[in-house]
């Protein structure tokens, strides 16, 4: 048998989905509509913080949701009561949503008509981090009962995500959450990183988050023509 | 666990690049960052499994595995950070959000028989 001979390649094993994610993102881009994904641990809160943002924001301008799921469309179910178009990504035993599914899952849709499109995945703290989505700014949430250590045991995602969520701070004190210790290990894996403080159950700190979020989405849109 | 769909990635880029070189891929050379999101085993295992069957049966997959480095903006330096816990400047103790290296998962190079 001859010598083996190294052939060079250099590839990007993603790089189907990061084409996928650009082309997203471009349209995005020329349709004017603000992403935002949302990825965290199941049962940490996403669905409650997002139809929370939901119905407040759908006063003030045109929102939509997809989101996707393992199996079931309840969190859609929840979300539709927000009134904000809806769509569910069934994913099956897939663990995370890659950009060839939001693509699927926007066929069908005018993002023309959209300002500000928000993106759930899969609960899930370690496959998404590795795909693009083509969004424009991504959200990782963790819960004040999930300990204050979720960031460290994670670090790739806290890493990948731009802004951090934490949730459930209403029940902060019956689970005895050390907040200082909590956004120290945030900032240890993600210096810089700004943070959320929201109860989806009182209301606390949303109203602040959907008026950042506004005003990243109108930095964002094109000037209009004069 | 998404190693599964990494590894038939792998598989079908490395089965079409041997198509191309017209041979038999005795191994793959991968890069894998510290925050790829890709564990080694898993993605080992997982490669034995998407190999099966394939014309890379049996084949080797080496992986590489790239350390974090961050830009130190005091030191104006890179520097290889010592975990992907503390996202800080190993010799002055700056923390800095930049990742310069870490993030790669590419087929580097084949090794065709």
């Amino acid at each position: 048998m001859p010598e083996p001979r190294l052939v060079e390649v250099r590839k990007n094993i993603l790089k189907a989905n990061d084409v996928i994610a650009r082309e997203l993102r471009e349209r995005f881009r020329n349709a004017g509509v603000f992403v935002v994904s949302l990825v965290s641990s199941p049962g940490s809160g996403k669905t409650a913080f997002l139809e929370k943002i939901l119905s407040l924001l759908h006063l003030q301008c045109r929102v939509a949701a997809l989101v996707g799921d393992l199996a079931t469309e309840n969190d859609a179910v929840r979300l539709a009561r927000s009134q904000a178009p809806v769509k569910q990504i069934v994913t099956g035993t897939l663990c995370h949503l890659e950009a060839v599914m939001v693509r699927n899952a926007l066929e069908e849709w005018d993002l023309n008509g959209l300002d500000l499109l928000f993106i759930e995945n899969v609960g899930n703290l370690v496959c998404p981090s590795s795909y693009d989505l083509g969004e424009n700014l991504r959200l990782v949430l963790m819960s004040v009962t999930e300990g204050e250590d979720k960031p460290l045991k994670y670090p790739t995602i806290f890493n990948s995500a731009d802004v951090a969520i934490l949730t459930k701070t209403d029940l902060a004190q019956a689970v005895e959450f050390n907040e200082d210790t909590a956004l120290a290990n945030i900032q240890a894996v993600r210096p810089g990183m700004r943070v959320f403080k929201v109860s989806a159950k009182n209301g606390q700190g949303v109203a602040e988050f959907v008026d950042y979020l506004r005003s990243r989405q109108i930095a964002l849109r094109p000037a209009a023509p004069v | 666990m998404h190693e599964l769909s990494i590894a038939i990635s792998i598989v079908e880029m490395a089965e079409e690049e041997a198509k191309r070189q017209r041979g038999r891929v005795a191994a793959v050379h991968l890069r894998v960052g510290m925050l790829s999101g890709v564990v080694k085993e898993a993605l080992l295992s997982s490669y034995e499994m998407a190999s099966a069957d394939t014309p890379l049966a049996g084949s080797r997959l080496q992986i590489e595995e790239v350390p974090i480095v961050v830009y130190c903006g005091a030191c104006r330096a890179q520097r290889e950070t010592k975990s992907a816990q503390w996202f800080c400047c190993p010799e002055c103790g700056t923390p800095t959000p930049e990742v310069i290296r870490g993030k790669e998962l590419e087929v580097v190079a084949l090794e065709i028989q």
